[in-house]
Formats: C-alpha cells, structure tokens, sequence
C-alpha cells in the first residue's frame, strides 16, 4: 500500500514537471517583453558610442565597462548608497518588525488603526513629497526654521551637506516601515494557530513565543524584506530627486547610481554610457542580493 | 475585565501602545501637514504656519477647484489610474500568484535559473532603462497607449518572491496531492485549494501592486504624451511644474488637494482588503 | 548651413536610427516570440516614411497649404496655448489642430527627445526656448524656415529674439515672447529700509549690504545657483563665453564679460547676501510676498507671473533698468520660447502656416492678453502697451522700463548647441562654489572643463 503510494506520487512529480510552466509561463511571457527586452537592448546600446550631434555609431566594445570601473563619479554615488544601505536598512527592517510583531501581538489597543496609519505614508504620491518635505525640512520657513528659532540655534540645517543623507534616510523610513511591517505582519497571519496552542501548552511566554515561533515563521519574509531594501538602496532614486529641486548644489546630477544613469541619459543623451552604469550597478546589485538569499536560506534548512 | 491570561488572547499593554503612539506621531506629521494645508486657500498656502489652519477654511472650495479645473481633467486622470489599477494591479496579482505558486509547488527543471534571470533583472535599475523600453514600445506602436502603462504594471517580481515564499509556506502538499488522488486537473487545484490557502498573500500583493501602480509615475511620464491619458500623479506633477518658469501659474492647493484625494481611495482598498487578513488561514491547514 | 553639408547630416541621421532600429527590432522580435502567449494588438509596428518625403517648401506653399486645411499637433506649455488655439480654428475652420500640453520645460524636451529619436510621434509644431533651440536645430530636427521665406520676417521682431531663433544661418522658429532683464524690487522694503534704486552693480551690491545688516533675515535678492540666471548676467557683462561654428565649439567661462560678473556676484555670494531660497519653489513665492526677497533681476515676462501668484506683493513691487557696470543701459535676454516645425511633421507647410499665425499676425493678440511680454517690435511700440498703468507696481507704466530695456540688449550672443546639458549639470559644477559660499570662478572652470569634455563625446571639435 505504502509502496503504491510512493510509485504513484514519483509518477505524478515527473508529470508535474512541465505542468508548472503553465503556471510560470505567462508571467514570464510578459516579464520577457518588459524586463528582458529592454535589459538585452541596453546590453547592446552599452557595446557601442553614440555621438549625439555628429560622427554617428562605433563599435566600443567593453571599453563603457572599463570607462565606468574608473569613473570617480560613480564610485563617488556607489560609495554614498553603500554607506546608506549599512546605516538605514537594518533601522528601517527592525522598526518594521517591532511595529508588526506588536500589531500581531494582540496586546495593542486599537491596532487597526496603527496597521493603516504606519501604512499610509507609502501612499502619499510623490508629487506632494517636494511641497511636504520643502516644508517639514525648510530652514526659511519651514518646521527646520520654527525648531531653531524655538532653541535660538541655527544648527538644524536638513538640506545642508552633512545633513542631507541622513535627511533623505528619515525620509525613505517614514516611507518604507509601513510596507516592511505589511510584509511581516502578513507573514505572521500564516502562522498556524496550533503553533501558538502548542506553544502555549509548553507554557512559553510572549517573548519565547516570539522567539520560538514567530520570527523562525518570518524567516522567509525577513529574506524578502532584506532583498528588495537592498535593490531599493542601490536604486535610491525618488528620494533624492525630490530633495534636489530644494537643494540642487547639495545633491548632485550623480548623487546615487541610479540618478547618475538617469541624467546621462536624459540630460546628456548618452544612452550608451547611461546603459553600461545600469547594467555595472544591476550586477552588484544582483550579486549582493544573491547572496543574502543564499545565506538566508541556508540558514532555513 | 479578563484576568485568565493565555498567549493567544493576552492582555492589551498601555507601555506597548505608548511606544506605538510615539511611532505613531512620527508618521503623522507630514501627513498632519498635508490635512491642514488642503484645507488653505493658495494664498493662506503661503503666510500661515505649516501645521496650523490659515485664516479660511476652504478644503472644500479646494475639492470643488481640484475636481473642475481645467474642464474637469482630474476626474479623467482619476478614470485612468482606476483603469490602470484594476487592469495592472489586478493582472500583476493574477499572474505573480500563478509563478510563484507554480514555483514553489512544482518541481520542473529550470527554477533555479528562472530564480537568477528574476534576480538578476530586478536589479538593474529601471530608470536607465526607460529610453530603451520607451524605444521599443514606440516600434510596437504601444506609446500613447493604455497599453504602454499596463503591460508593465502586469509584472510584480516582487509579488512573485513574496507569492513564492507565501505558497511554499501555506500549502501543504499533503493536500495538493489529495486534490489529485480525487481526480482533479492541475488548473482545477489551483483555483480551488490554492488560491483560498493563499488568500492573506494574495491580499498583500494585490494591495502592494494596487499602491505601486497607483503611484505609478515614471512609466507613464515616459510612455505618454496625451494628457487625456495620464494617470493621477503625471497630471498632478504638471500642476505642480506649473509654478516654474515664464509663464508660472502656481496651483499648490489644488496639487495638496489632489495629492490627498489620491490617497483616500488607497485607504478605502486597504480597509477593504484588510479583512482578508483576519480570515485567511482558518482553513485548519496543519504544516510543521 | 551650406546645402551639401546639411543632406550629410540627415543622412547621417537616417542611418543611424535606421541602424538602431533594425537593433532595436531584433530585440521586439525575440520578446514577442518569448511572449506568443500575449496577444499584442497594433503589432505591425508603424514604419513612416520619415527623411525621404521631403516637400519642397515655398512661401506659396503656406497659404495653400492653409487653404487645403489639415490637422497638426502643437506642442506648447504656454498659458496662452490654448486660447490661441481656439482663436486659429475659429479662423480657418478646415484646419484642426490638436493642441497637447506634454509637459513643462524639461519634461517636454525628454518626451520631445524621445519622439526623435524613436522616429515617430513628433508634433509638427513645438514650443522650444531659446536657450534650448540650437540643440534640436543643429541635429536636424527642426525645419529651416527659410524654405518658407519667413526670413523677410525679419524686420517684424526685436534684434535679439531674433538672432535667437538662428542657428548657423539656418531659421528655426519664429519668436514669441522675450525676456530683456529688469530689476524688479520691493519698493516697500527699499523705503523702510532707506535704499535707494541701484544704477550699477556696486551699489547693488552696497543696498545688499546695508539692508541684511538691517535685518539678517532679509536679502538682496535670491540665487542658488541657476544656469539661466548665470548666462544671462554674463551675457549683460559683454561675455561671449560660447562660440560655435559648426562643428567646432569654444568654451570660455573666464572671458572678460564673466570676469567682470563674478567680480561683482562673488562679492554677494561669499559674504552670505543672497538668499538660499531655490527659484520657483513655493518658498519662493512666499518671500516674494513678504519681502525675504527685496529685488529680482529677471526677464520681462514676470509681471505677470508676480500679478498672478504674488498676490501678498500687490502695490509693493516696482520695475527699475536693470543695473549695469558703468551706468549705461544694458541688459541681456532671460527665458523666452519660440515655436518651431519639426522635420518629422507630415504636413510643415501647414505648420509653418501655424506658426506664422502664432508670432507673425493673430496670435500675438490673446498671447498679450495672458499677460505674456512681445517679442514684436509694433508690439513693443504700441503705446497701449507701453503706456499702461499697472496697479500692482503702484500705477507705474512697468511697460515703459520693460519696452526700453528691450531696446538695450547687448548684442552677439549665443548659446550652446547642448545648452540643456550644461544647464543639467551647473548644480555640480558651479553649485559647488554657490555651496561653500566661495569666489565662483573655480566653479566656473569646472563647468567649462565638464563641457569641454561633454562637446568633444558628442562629436565636436571643443576647445577652451
């Protein structure tokens, strides 16, 4: 009977096989189309040099690569997100996790209320973010300028040099430990109810509850949190842009990577040296993320 | 007032909600100002404190203006990222919970590699990408289109990791292999012991692709060029560059109090879907 | 542009979009085979005609073409845009034209860019300031109006507007509005502080003084550093700093006119007298209002900007000639559009006709009711115009100061042919002198080098 059993579901796995395709096929039917294509085009646009006005197309080969391995502004801008990534995704991922292990903990008065709240600065459409964050940072007229007339200082300067990478970390967290916090949150509604039952049977308390259930519950979400703050990090884009139009000598046309590649492209037209910085920062990227994933589910098994 | 405490129905902590309420005033703020400054007129805007009223009151002179300027154009923008969001939102829904489910609970040869390509490809930054896929749309003849917005808002990796991840976790293959014991089809499981497993997950992407292709502002700023069919926040961006340059006819309050009428809908999704959450996995699905 | 170096050129455009597209299509053909399951309406993909359906121009061409009617797209952010629009259907019934706010400044010239460079979707007519018009004329972009025989226009508009809408010897638009520089200031302010007017830019410089020692928390005037304000003042100085002659491009940000400039902005810079309030923000607006800001040396048009959007600044504000070095009028032009045909346009004698319409005849008229400042020398003449009393600047006739000023640019200037770039990247170069308060020539060297480097990438021949 057992021996049945075991044939039987060995069969159905090689059946399976090509049964999940259906599944996966038409996500990546589109990913293809949007990711894929656009990726292959700008490996091609980053082979060859465009002059914008005259002498037309050449052949470089690797040498954009080369070119951008010794450009100091774009170690300048990588530097300043490495150094950004360390500081604000670990503040941001803990504060995400305390804010949904005690939305979930149930000893919270009027958690609804706090799971939308923390929630709904990731809504707030950027467009309003310059007027918001002009204001909240203002040193003229703004909450900056109030605070320092209340202390007779002038040393809150948000918009200033020193200031402005930290004021744009405050920025990124009031935005993203809603959406962090969402992701643990829902991650713990998947605990099983018996977990707790059984745990509460070995009399645990809450704090071994959290620890022997619930954060082992959130290890694969952790990992996702963990992976996209760092994409999120070294695409840092939004952000800065915004703050710019309020300090344009303080963040540069190269403040991060990303705005780095946006104005060649869009300022300079230098879509084939843009390219080539989008694909040398999508490779760091890409393998610092993987091997975040490698460690963290190495230590699920 | 209880005194039986167990951990599943514990007592509630005044020192826990303090804390809370404390996290809770740093969140507020901006959005405090956001309030108070929708309820001022362009010129209160501009000499009354940021997180106090002006001298009028006039949020819903303001609402009335936002609604009717220019022939009415915020409503169509409105119509439009509810097209984009209910097509976009719903189909990256659909289709990420589909791969990831089919990743996790199919073992079919070439997952680790679909794994890195997804890997590998959202790390590039999109926004160098723009002109290329701005290029390519344009020989598809998809520029100016709604389709320009909404094939890209189709793909959610980040829905597909987290529905992966999710789908790994809630189905317990036990169950899937019962399914088909009993005879029914691989789409059949899907639909109909899947998808209500995932339903906490499904929520939660659904409401991160619903906020993601609402705020959706690059894609389009690039892809169109017809006003008629912009969503909210290209239209209300160029209210606000209205304010820059020889011809400048700034328009902050109608900006504000387009930008907080675009989040109200948000909150209505989000109580909606939030019920999905409490009911989600009271199927009694066992998985150690 | 001499005949056989112009077909070069659009041949060599032609190639290389053709080459990138083929590249370009390779790529969609590998995506939709990937993604069969997706059905693609519209897939054909649009292959026009572009370059090769070349219509010989004339002037007789243009009232035939008006008289035939057709549709036409118009890109513009003007606020008269629409208004003017209006106004041509309602005259000539059989022509519609589809007017399309794409976006403003920046956000126009990306989409306009992206338009090119991806073949289709152009307007056929476009808004396009002067500072930016050399970039789109000299890639070939943009139809030489002389085909049209608009050159005999000349005459119709102010030497400066003019000579903005050339590049190389080619016409690329028809001037709209114009932008000579004036010193607005806060009359209030000047008089509770006991200022006096400034002539010249040391006594600028002396009322910058006395007033933020009066109160250090109101300033001369504002700058954070902003490429338009820059060339303009150094334009007023008598600098030439960009010359170009076809390929060839030289840069020189230590010329005597900057020089002259920076003498006197350094000054102001370093010992902390102008606001760090950005243009254009709502900060702005605000000192405007309250008097933050005492003065600003700006174009023309900002009357109407103020009259609409400063309303706290009513009855305060007064136009004076904007100060010079040695006490003789002289002034530079600030901001400003022209419209212009595109190459990719189907129908440019119809566009061409539009634009005529625009800034040679009708137009011009719901354009100066939106408040907008002529480049139109019976315009500027006009005493209707000239002679109206403004409430808001006290019942000062501001026109009169605005009409002279237009008189007194000083001549020869141009911008360079990727003048948007260099606008791009002022905020790290020049900013960073703006940002440690230090002498602005370092900045300005560093702006040159950055462009000398840009212009040789691009296919110059640069030098400094």
């Amino acid at each position: 009977m057992a021996d049945s059993v075991a044939l039987r579901s060995r069969r159905a796995w090689l059946h399976r096989d090509t049964k999940g395709w259906i599944f996966v096929g038409p996500f990546l039917a589109v990913f293809a189309l949007t990711f894929l294509a656009p990726i292959g085009y700008a490996i091609y646009l980053s082979l060859f040099r465009e002059q914008a006005f005259f002498g037309g197309t050449t052949f470089v080969g690797l040498a954009n690569y080369a070119d951008v391995l010794r450009d100091a502004k774009f170690w300048e801008s990588f530097g300043r997100v490495a150094l950004f990534l360390v500081v604000q995704v670990p503040v941001m991922l803990v504060l995400a996790l305390l804010a949904a292990l005690a939305i979930d903990s149930a000893r919270l008065h009027a958690s609804g209320f706090f799971r939308i709240v923390i929630f709904l600065p990731y809504a707030v459409p950027g467009v309003v973010a310059v007027l918001l964050w002009g204001y909240l940072y203002g040193t003229n007229f703004g909450l900056a300028a109030d605070l320092n007339d209340l202390f007779n200082t002038t040393a809150i300067q948000p918009l200033s040099q020193h200031w402005m990478l930290p004021s744009i970390a405050n920025i990124v967290t009031w935005e993203f430990v809603g959406y962090n916090m969402l992701i643990f949150y829902s991650a713990l509604r998947t605990v099983p109810e018996e977990l707790y039952e059984a745990a509460a049977i070995d009399g645990a308390g809450t704090w071994r509850t959290v620890l022997a259930v619930k954060l082992p519950a959130l290890r694969g979400a952790i990992v996702i949190a963990t992976i996209f703050s760092i994409i999120g990090s070294f695409q840092l884009f939004n952000e800065p842009n915004i703050l710019r139009t309020l300090a344009p000598n303080v963040i540069t046309t190269y403040y991060t990577p990303n705005m780095y590649a946006y104005n060649l492209s869009f300022a300079g037209q230098q879509f084939n040296y843009s390219a080539t910085v989008a694909l040398v920062m999508g490779l760091f990227t890409a393998v610092i993320a993987y091997v975040v994933q490698l460690r963290g589910s190495r230590e699920a098994l | 007032m209880t005194t039986t405490t167990s951990p599943l129905r514990p007592r509630r902590s005044p020192l826990l909600t303090g804390l809370m309420l404390l996290y809770l005033v740093y969140t507020l703020v901006p959005l405090l100002w956001l309030l108070l400054s929708a309820t001022k007129t362009q010129a209160d805007l501009l000499d009354s404190p940021g997180l106090w009223f002006g001298d009028h009151f006039a949020l819903f002179a303001n609402i009335k203006d936002t609604l009717t300027y220019d022939g009415g154009i915020f409503v169509r923008w409105l119509g439009n990222t509810l097209l984009y969001v209910v097509v976009g939102a719903g189909g990256a829904t659909l289709l990420s919970t589909a791969a990831g489910y089919g990743l996790a609970k199919y073992k079919f040869a070439g997952r680790r590699i679909v794994f890195a390509v997804l890997l590998g490809a959202v790390a590039v930054p999109g926004t160098a990408l723009a002109v290329p896929t701005f290029l390519m749309f344009s020989d598809l003849g998809l520029t100016n289109t709604v389709w320009a917005i909404i094939i890209p808002s189709l793909i959610s990796p980040f829905g597909l990791y987290l529905m992966w991840v999710y789908a790994g976790e809630a189905i317990p293959g036990d169950l899937l292999e019962a399914a088909r014991i009993d005879g029914a089809g691989e789409i059949r499981i899907f639909f109909t012991v899947a998808l209500r497993l995932l339903a906490p997950g499904i929520v939660t992407v659904l409401l991160f692709a619903v906020v993601s292709t609402w705020n959706n502002y690059f894609l389009p700023l690039i892809m169109l060029s017809k006003p008629s069919l912009y969503p909210l926040t290209v239209g209300l961006t160029q209210w606000s560059n209205q304010a820059t340059g020889v011809g400048a006819r700034p328009i902050y309050n109608l900006v504000i109090t387009g930008s907080l009428l675009t989040i109200v809908p948000l909150v209505i999704a989000f109580l909606l879907l939030q019920r999905f959450w409490q009911s989600g996995l009271t199927a009694g699905s066992v998985k150690q | 542009m001499n005949a056989q170096k112009k077909s070069n050129n659009e041949r060599n455009t032609a190639m290389k979009s053709s080459h990138r597209r083929s590249a370009r299509r390779l790529l969609v053909v590998t995506a939709a085979v990937t993604a069969a399951s997706l059905v693609l309406a519209a897939c054909g993909g649009s292959d026009q005609a572009g370059s090769s359906s070349q219509p010989q121009g004339s002037a007789a061409a243009v009232d035939e073409a008006l008289a035939k009617g057709g549709t036409i797209t118009y890109w513009s952010w003007t606020p008269s845009a629409e208004a003017q629009v209006k106004a041509f259907e309602k005259q000539y019934p059989n022509v519609k034209v589809n007017y399309v706010n794409a976006g403003t400044g920046n956000d126009h010239y990306t989409k306009l860019q992206n338009v090119i460079k991806a073949g289709s979707g152009a307007p056929d007519v476009a808004q396009i300031e002067y500072q930016a018009l050399p970039q789109f004329a000299l890639p070939g972009s943009l139809v030489d109006l002389r085909e049209y025989g608009f050159d005999s226009l000349e005459s119709a508009y102010t030497a400066s507007t003019w000579g903005a809408v050339h590049a190389g010897d080619g016409l690329f638009g028809l001037p709209q509005d114009s932008g000579p520089m004036a010193l607005f200031y806060n009359k209030e302010v000047f008089d509770k502080y006991g200022l006096t007017v400034p002539k010249t830019w040391d006594e600028f410089v002396a009322a910058g003084k006395k007033l933020h020692q009066a109160d250090p928390k109101k300033y001369i005037t504002n700058d954070t550093g902003d490429a338009g304000f820059a060339t303009s003042m150094i334009w007023q100085a008598g600098g030439k700093p960009f010359t170009t002659d076809g390929k060839n491009v030289t840069i020189n940000l230590a010329d005597d006119g900057t020089k002259k400039w920076t003498g006197v902005w350094n000054q102001l810079v370093t010992g902390g007298l102008v606001a760090s309030i950005p243009g254009w923000s709502d900060e702005w607006f605000k000192a405007l209002g309250d008097g933050t800001i005492a003065t600003l040396p700006i174009g023309a048009w900002m009357p109407g900007v103020l009259e609409s959007s400063v309303k706290a600044g009513a009855g305060k504000w007064r136009v004076a000639p904007l100060p010079t070095y040695d006490g003789q009028p002289a002034t530079a032009e600030n901001g400003g559009s022209a419209q212009s045909v595109l190459k990719q346009s189907a129908n440019p004698a119809l566009a061409a006709a539009f634009v005529r319409w625009l800034n040679h005849g009708e137009g011009v008229k719901p354009f100066l009711s939106s408040g907008g400042f002529p480049s139109t020398v019976a315009d500027l003449k006009d005493p209707a115009f000239v002679d109206k009393k403004s409430a808001y600047f006290g019942g000062q006739a501001a026109n009169q100061v605005l009409t002279a000023a237009a008189g007194t640019v000083v001549k020869d200037w141009s911008y360079l042919p990727f003048q948007l770039y260099a606008n791009s990247i002022f905020g790290d170069t020049v900013g960073k002198s703006y940002q440690a308060k230090t002498d602005l020539d370092p900045g300005l060297k560093a702006w040159q080098d950055a462009l000398v480097t840009y212009g040789n990438q691009q296919g110059f021949q640069t030098n400094s």
